[in-house]
């Protein structure tokens, strides 16, 4: 077993106890809450008479169901008004604090606890959404949990967890121009395969990790659990600490920050780390890629070629025979030019104020083809704010796109935004499973923001390193810079 | 480890769960993800009641189009055959359940009548979320999955009996060796597999853990 990473010293900072089962009960730092798998654990808790333990380490925000377009209550749908009146029911009942949308920090989970500074270092942080993992991007122990298990949580702070063993995940070199977070996460599962972190969590390093953006590293860890691991984190640097130091959380506390801080030093994997298992990914060969197929996994290099499914093991021939089916891509032949019929800039992968810098710099002064319907849809209201701020909603309307409010979107098709029929989606997200986006013909290709952009603007999927990039002018450049 | 044994009472109504018999039905594929399992628009309820009926929704049903009017029809989905209906045990392929933390997900599983899953491997999530539900997530290697699949194709109305104890899965007049993670096959056993009396029975620990971290204003 892993000795001496941040994932043991965390954990067994944790620990209340080992229980009968051999789990281990783990304190639980940051509970953060959702309008669609609480509802069902606040039920279970009032039929059992128990009361929410620790509504002051619990945190709710409703993205999944929430329009993106007409926001006025009640909503169009019923069922989504239903579940936000529920969720506004049960925060007021508990005493739990509330991103509402009417409080101008309403978003995806995932984007407003790190952008709050909520998420931080040293934590353990759960979230009834298995995209939980994206916090780990702060050193924190994040994991997805279930509704029995938020019940738990909600009744006594704690979870009944296995410990897992901890694989090191070491990206080398320096990525190419053109290749973003979002790449190297495809990669690396394409590399390790869907269930390859089966038993692990990954803990991202090296040189191309260490220089990303938090933003690039909270792009690789959303997508952890993709690969099948069970977390994802990278250790905290000077880049975390300066995303946090200017969070609500520590913005007008310098105390508590540098308080904190000794903590954030001292939990770092160190080198007398040992882990389960090393793996070494070039980061000098990662180029942008896209998906092929119907699992993350499923990924090509923009300029090679579809593979054959007689290329594969026995075992992954039939699937990816039926993926191809499905996506109808042609093999031997690369993706480029593989027509889109929607481009979709959002999700808790992707939609952070520099994913939509980076979109915006492939969309400014051009056009969205006549064919794509594109939709951008800002993670929070605060990086819709600070975008509006900067001109970008300008930028992306000028091109032909839709600027939306925030939530989940088309990235689960929940609300009204979803594929129709068989189109395909170009998109920013993380799941491009078999109806994922509203549509069970409908065909998704993962890839980063810049190359949602570049298929907009061309009809098609299409090498961004291909296209020139605009930046911002100076005016725009400066504007405030805000989480 | 010395505090190992502190469990605190189980819940009443979680039973012991030994083992699993009951009438197989197989749903071939790997990485057969929650999406499939149960598809996002039904998870807009507030309680987790008649989710039975859309298990496998989007691959159960079909538009057909004939002389301009689209229809739903019922595909050869083993959940649509009137012979699987009173299945309980589920046989898949590898990495079951991937995708999403949804709950729904086993949930709709099991209203629909399964009590038991055995596979060649499973998303952690979602053996999870099984085991906090009394469903027992069991793994074969392939081969033998491949064999147990073709039983119950072939015989619908046969017994599969799956031992959670023993860690064996038997059909047909012979048992096969399978794989029950330790923690869940204890929980299961025990009946402590609904674990929220166990984690508040030592509120002191919790309090004690909690005021020794630095970033958690302390109470009490
Ligand atoms: S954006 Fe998508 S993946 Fe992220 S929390 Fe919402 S539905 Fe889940």
């Amino acid at each position: 077993m892993s000795e001496n990473t941040l994932y043991d010293d965390v954990w067994d900072r944790h620990r209340v106890r080992t229980l009968p089962s051999g789990q281990d009960q783990l304190f639980v730092g940051l509970h953060l809450v959702h309008e669609v798998t609480s509802p069902q654990a606040f039920g279970m808790l009032e039929e059992r008479d128990r009361e929410v333990a620790r509504p002051d380490l619990t945190h709710a925000t409703a993205d999944h169901i929430v329009p993106t377009d007409d926001r006025s209550r009640p909503y169009g749908d019923a069922a989504a008004e239903s579940m936000l009146s529920e969720l506004e029911a049960n925060v007021g009942d508990s005493d739990i604090a509330f991103d509402h949308p009417d409080t101008g920090r309403q978003g995806i989970v995932h984007v407003v606890g790190p952008e709050q500074g909520r998420t931080q270092p040293g934590m353990t942080v759960v979230c009834g959404d298995s995209h939980t993992a994206t916090h780990g991007a702060f050193g924190a122990l994040a994991f997805g949990i279930g509704t029995s298990q938020i019940r738990d949580v909600l009744a006594t702070q704690t979870v009944a967890m296995e410990k897992k063993r901890v694989r090191r995940v070491e990206v080398t070199g320096e990525l190419d121009d053109g290749v973003t977070a979002k790449d190297v996460i495809l990669t690396v599962i394409r590399e390790l395969g869907t269930d390859g972190g089966v038993g692990y969590v990954y803990e991202y390093g090296g040189p191309v990790v260490e220089a990303m953006d938090m933003a690039g590293r909270m792009t690789v860890c959303n997508m952890s659990i993709e690969g099948g691991a069970r977390a994802g984190y990278v250790e905290p640097d000077e880049t975390t600490y300066e995303w946090l130091r200017e969070t609500d959380a520590f913005a007008e506390d310098p105390e508590r920050f540098a308080e904190l801080r000794e903590y954030w030093e001292s939990i770092r994997s160190g080198p007398d780390a040992e882990y389960d298992d090393v793996v070494t990914i070039d980061g000098d060969a990662i180029e942008p890629v896209v998906t092929w197929g119907t699992t993350p996994g499923q990924v090509v290099g923009v300029t090679e070629p579809v593979p054959d499914p007689d290329s594969f093991e026995e075992g992954e021939r039939e699937v990816a025979r039926r993926a191809q089916d499905h996506t109808g891509v042609t093999p031997g032949e690369s993706m480029q030019g593989y027509p889109v019929d929607v481009a979709f800039v959002g999700s808790c992968t992707n939609a952070r104020l520099s994913d939509l810098r980076d979109a915006a710099r492939v969309v400014r002064g051009r056009e969205i083809h006549d064919d794509v319907r594109g939709l951008v849809v800002p993670g929070s209201q605060r990086v819709a704010a600070a975008a509006e701020r900067e001109g970008l909603d300008t930028v992306f309307r000028d091109a032909g796109f839709q600027w939306r409010a925030p939530g989940c979107s088309m990235c689960l098709g929940m609300n009204d935004d979803q594929l129709v029929g068989d189109e395909v989606c170009a998109s920013s997200s993380n799941r491009n499973f078999v109806g994922r986006q509203g549509s069970k013909e409908g065909r998704t290709l993962l890839m980063s923001p810049r190359m949602v952009a570049a298929a907009a603007v061309t009809g098609g999927v299409t090498d961004v390193r291909e296209m020139s990039l605009v930046e911002a002018d100076d005016a725009e450049e400066t504007a405030e810079v805000t989480r | 480890m010395s505090d190992a044994n502190d469990g605190g009472p189980s819940t009443p109504d979680t039973p012991a769960v030994e083992r699993v018999e009951g009438p197989g039905i197989a749903v071939r594929g790997d990485d057969v993800d929650t999406d499939q399992i149960l598809p996002a628009r039904f998870l807009k309820v507030l309680t987790f009641e008649g989710l039975g009926e859309f298990a496998f929704f989007d691959q159960r049903f079909e538009e057909v189009e004939t002389d301009g009017t689209v229809e739903e029809r019922e595909t050869d989905h083993p959940f649509n055959d009137p012979a699987h209906r009173d299945a309980s045990v589920l046989v898949v392929g590898s990495n079951f359940g991937c995708g999403s933390s949804r709950e729904h997900a086993p949930q709709a599983l099991q209203r629909w009548g399964i009590d038991a899953v055995v596979g060649e491997s499973f998303a952690e999530i979602f053996a999870g979320n099984c085991l906090a539900l009394g469903v027992p997530t069991v793994t074969l290697d392939g081969d033998a999955v491949e064999a147990l699949q073709s039983f119950v194709e072939a015989d619908p109305d046969a017994d599969v009996v799956v031992d959670v104890g023993e860690e064996t899965v038997s059909y047909d007049g012979r048992t096969v060796d399978a794989t029950v993670d330790d923690a869940h096959q204890h929980a299961l056993t025990e009946g402590q597999w609904d674990t929220t009396a166990q984690l508040a029975a030592v509120p002191e620990r919790i309090t004690e853990t909690a005021n020794d971290l630095p970033y958690v204003e302390s109470t009490r």
